[in-house]
């Protein structure tokens, strides 16, 4: 059952891969711009996300059957669930719109976030004694459609600056733009440099000492470019280029921390790359391709916002207390993790309200739309892997 | 009070209004229709009255910015209590004074010195929430009540002022006015006749969605600040001993006091060969638990028990409490909390000749209720001059105790024997035995024996109901304002033309789909889109 299972996984990965193909060709303008063809990858495009999506919903019922309980109980399951929820969003959103330029974006963004989630340890684990709850399924589940349909309203606002953005001249708007299709990229070096160096069997030791003042082993799997702080290096392969601080909290900060940087520096390498091969910013490359108007985009994001928050707060709020009240006894506690989900909230609230007026229709929503990301994310990844409390999957 | 203003359709607007409320006619030259549309052009208060003090308190709550910007400074404060932990989430016995120092450096001092370790209880940050609470009301008063008797009056027949200055509007000659009504009637928009003309609408209701979402909003907040008030709320931590009963904080009323009896403590562990976690488990260290449970009876007292004498115990009922598994009774719940295991609970030591090994009796301590004296018979007993639960040595190297859980027990015990009347003194703990050197006697060890503790959180919460009647009725609200829209469509007799014009306070795409269809069915020219100031 779990062999189905990743297998599953597999496919639905590859098909959203060709899907994002299909939509690419229904937009491009080589052979000529008839409807006929737009439309006909566009129903190739449409219809090859929701086999995919039926491949990774498979995987998920499978996994479930394999595990014994939901599969949204660690970072791989959970992430790769996000993944799932944004095809499920974008798939709503393209039935109400039937705007292929969105699916050659967010399709895309759903790969990476599922590439991105494969990374993490993939085997079946079993919940400890807080995590068995139903409560917790529903929370975990709601709150990452909610999120996933939020991510739409950043897909739609990222094209519409794409889209807008005057790319004549330089500016803090190209700079900021260039900035989040980096680290977009980043993603993908991220994956590059784990499968590369896993791949190669790398592997390094330090020994350091934890809070306790007890001797423990940090094991690298990338070179080691920061070190831990007060960590000696038991074998002779590349050093530290420095030490983590030593207010970053764990053990195994200063791993996560040189992950970081490896994916900073595999990102910018391609990010480089990239602007060599096309001479040009990478947002400037894509303006010439997007066409859709800016008008319907700044309507699909907001109307993202609008079904996606109701949600949201459903999942990630209401069903989080109910959950919180049963296993903790207190439904509210001020956990980071709560914190950020209350800030995501406020977030789109003032969001919301923000659009009641005039002047923040348009690009202004776009950035906002680009932030309100930012912070879903920063909640995902984060708080997770950063900041301490109870919620960090172990 | 100001006068009112009488339209030219001969309805009666109160003071400040700005769109007939009835026909919709502009009742002064500037006013932009469209702009107006928000709230029908309705006489809000915070438009109308700038003057005394009141006007100015109320204005400013009124404000959508005052409103944004409240949401945001407690956001961005809610950020900024999370890069460090609260000051409920650092080690209990450490002085937050220098803790955040000595772990974060001077940031951490910082972050102390201003009071942000404590942000979420802090007055300032409560002060936030309850203006944003009266921010809530005010902006809901100011506007819902004027809105709801505008859509209540407003009228079929509209000033041709009103329709023209639609976003959507268009001209027709030769248009079926059945037809249309029909085919308005066939999008389930409830539609109006009147002269020849023709008001459809469809999602009134959706319209009170912000207003009853904010009505849930201050009922949640309101349960939250309820929780300061005495009674409302109990939260309390208990430790019982397996085997032992314990009066349950906070539970005392005038028909009795509740008592809970701790018959077991369970700990199970993940069996690492079971087969699908095996991976998994066999990437970690130690174990993984898979069930925390106590198996507990509880128990009152009898009515008219008098406070101080021996209760009298009546059984109410067993149960079994686990994570995710309160155990409730009355508006109590008791949750799984923590737990010890095998606390020390009875020592037991022999009283032994050095000399030729001969042991003299033995004793059992209990190390909660230690005797002052154990008389072991023939002369020979055995006095504890001290006790230390939790043995350390003080700054002054004196020998002190922690605290009074038997964690380290240490004793001074005083041997006395026949031979040796005046008693021996020896300093006995955990693997140490220690006298003058000239002691005939020793004390020594004879086993231990240990028992399991469950913490159970003692919980009442009378606020619970408010809090969950403030979510379900947000929820309610956010759905209706935000799933549904208000879509409105009017149609004109106007000199042998038909006018048209459309509004929607929100999802204009499902509008335009809705106005296309209506004239792809019927004559109706197609409504144009005005290019608006609002894109
Ligand atoms: C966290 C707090 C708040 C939440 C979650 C919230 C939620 C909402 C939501 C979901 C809407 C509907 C938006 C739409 O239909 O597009 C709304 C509308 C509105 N809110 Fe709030 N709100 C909050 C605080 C405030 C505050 C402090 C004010 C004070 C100025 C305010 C004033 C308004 C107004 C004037 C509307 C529009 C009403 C209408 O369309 O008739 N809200 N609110």
């Amino acid at each position: 059952m779990a062999e189905i299972s990743s297998t599953l996984l597999y496919s639905a990965f590859i098909i959203y891969l060709f899907s994002t193909l299909f939509f690419a060709m229904s937009i491009s303008d080589k052979k000529g711009k008839d409807a006929v063809h737009t439309k006909k990858w566009g129903k190739i495009g449409f219809i090859s996300s929701c086999v995919g999506f039926a491949a990774q919903l498979g995987y998920f019922i499978t996994r479930w059957m394999a595990s014994g309980h939901a599969p949204v109980s660690n970072l791989f399951e959970f992430t790769t669930f996000f993944g799932m929820m944004m095809v499920l969003a974008f798939i709503i959103l393209y039935i109400i719109y039937r705007t292929n330029g969105l699916g050659v974006f967010a399709m895309p963004i759903a790969v990476l976030v599922i590439a991105y989630a494969s990374m993490f340890p993939r085997d079946i684990s079993p919940l400890i004694p807080a995590l068995q709850s139903d409560w917790l399924k529903i929370h975990v589940t709601t709150a990452a459609l909610g999120e996933g349909i939020l991510a739409i309203s950043f897909v739609s606002g990222l094209i519409y600056l794409i889209r807008t953005v005057d790319q004549t001249v330089s500016s803090k708007k190209t700079l900021w733009l260039e900035i989040i299709l980096y680290s977009l990229i980043a993603v993908v070096g991220f994956i590059f440099v784990s499968v590369g160096f896993k791949g190669a069997g790398y592997e390094t030791t330090f020994e350091m000492m934890d809070d306790n003042n007890q001797a423990v082993k940090v094991v690298y799997d990338m070179p080691a470019i920061a070190g831990p702080s007060n960590g000696e290096q038991l074998d002779d392969s590349f050093g530290s280029l420095f030490s983590t601080p030593s207010w970053m909290n764990g053990v195994d900060a200063s791993v996560k921390l040189n992950t970081f940087i490896w994916s900073l520096l595999a990102g910018g390498i391609l990010y480089g790359l990239l602007r060599l091969i096309l001479r040009k910013r990478i947002a400037a490359a894509l303006q010439t391709k997007v066409k859709m108007k800016p008008d319907l985009l700044d309507e699909i994001s907001y109307r993202a916002v609008a079904i996606g928050f109701p949600i949201f707060t459903l999942g990630a709020l209401i069903f989080a207390m109910i959950w919180a009240q049963q296993a903790w006894s207190r439904f509210w506690g001020w956990d980071p993790k709560e914190v950020w989900a209350l800030i995501t909230f406020l977030f789109y609230a003032a969001f919301l309200h923000l659009r009641l007026s005039r002047g923040w229709h348009g690009e202004k929503s776009a950035w906002l739309c680009v932030l309100g990301f930012w912070i879903i994310t920063f909640n995902l990844i984060a708080v997770n892997l950063v900041l301490v409390g109870l919620h960090s999957y172990a | 009070m100001m006068q009112t203003i009488t339209c030219e359709c001969g309805h009666s607007n109160p003071y400040g209004t700005s769109l007939c409320q009835a026909c919709g006619k502009p009742l002064k030259q500037d006013v932009e229709v469209l702009s107006s549309m928000r709230y029908e052009g309705s006489a809000r208060r915070s438009q109308t009255y700038k003057q005394t003090f009141v006007d100015k308190i109320w204005n400013f709550f009124s404000s959508v910015k005052v409103g944004v910007w409240l949401i945001v400074i407690i956001l961005v404060a809610a950020a900024i209590g999370t890069i460090f932990p609260q000051e409920t989430f650092i080690p209990p016995n450490v002085d937050p004074a220098t803790h955040y120092e000595s772990e974060y450096g001077t940031f951490g001092l910082i972050y102390y010195l201003l009071g942000f370790h404590n942000l979420y209880g802090s007055w300032w940050f409560i002060l936030l929430l309850g203006m944003l609470g009266l921010s809530i009301i005010i902006a809901s008063l100011d506007r819902g009540i004027p809105l709801y008797k505008a859509l209540k009056t407003q009228r079929v027949t509209r000033h041709d002022q009103f329709m023209k200055n639609q976003r959507l509007f268009s001209k027709s000659n030769d248009v079926e006015l059945d037809e249309i009504k029909y085919t308005l009637e066939s999008l389930r928009y409830k539609v109006r006749e009147e002269d020849g003309n023709l008001f459809a609408e469809k999602g009134r209701f959706s319209r009170w969605g912000a207003y009853v979402n904010h009505v849930g909003l201050i009922i949640f907040l309101t349960g939250a600040m309820l929780r300061f008030f005495p009674g409302m709320y109990v939260d309390d931590i208990l430790w019982v001993r397996e085997g032992e009963k314990a009066s349950i904080p906070g539970t005392s009323t005038e028909d009795g006091q509740y008592y809970l009896e701790n018959n077991d403590f369970i700990l199970e562990m993940y069996d690492k060969e079971e087969k699908k976690f095996n991976s998994a488990l066999s990437s970690v260290d130690g174990e993984v638990a898979k069930n925390y449970q106590s198996n507990v009876t509880l128990y009152k007292t009898k009515e008219n028990h008098t406070i101080g004498a021996e209760p009298e115990l009546v059984k109410v009922k067993n149960g079994e409490i686990r994570v995710n598994e309160p155990f409730k009774f009355d508006s109590f719940a008791l949750y799984q909390t923590d737990f010890k295991l095998n606390e020390f609970y009875k020592m037991s030591f022999e009283l032994e000749e050095k000399a030729t090994g001969n042991k003299f009796g033995k004793l059992t301590v209990d190390l909660h209720d230690p005797k002052k004296e154990y008389d072991l018979g023939k002369g020979y007993k055995v006095k504890i001059e001290e006790y230390f639960p939790n043995f350390v040595l003080n700054d002054q190297n004196q020998p002190s105790t922690v605290n009074n859980l038997p964690d380290n027990p240490a004793f001074v015990f005083s041997m006395y024997s026949p031979k040796t009347p005046d008693g021996e003194k020896a300093f006995v703990g955990i693997q140490k035995n220690i006298d003058s050197g000239e002691n005939q006697f020793k004390m020594s060890f004879a086993g231990i024996e240990t028992k399991d503790l469950t913490a159970l959180t003692v919980r009442k919460d009378h606020t619970l109901w408010i809090i969950a009647l403030g979510g379900i009725i947000f929820m309610i609200g956010v759905t209706q304002g935000l799933y549904w829209n208000y879509r409105r469509i009017w149609i004109k007799q106007n000199a042998g033309e038909v006018w048209a014009a459309a509004h929607t306070n929100k999802n204009w795409y499902g509008l335009k789909k809705d106005v296309e269809f209506l004239s792809d069915k019927t004559n109706l020219t197609p409504l144009e889109e005005k290019e608006t100031a609002s894109k």
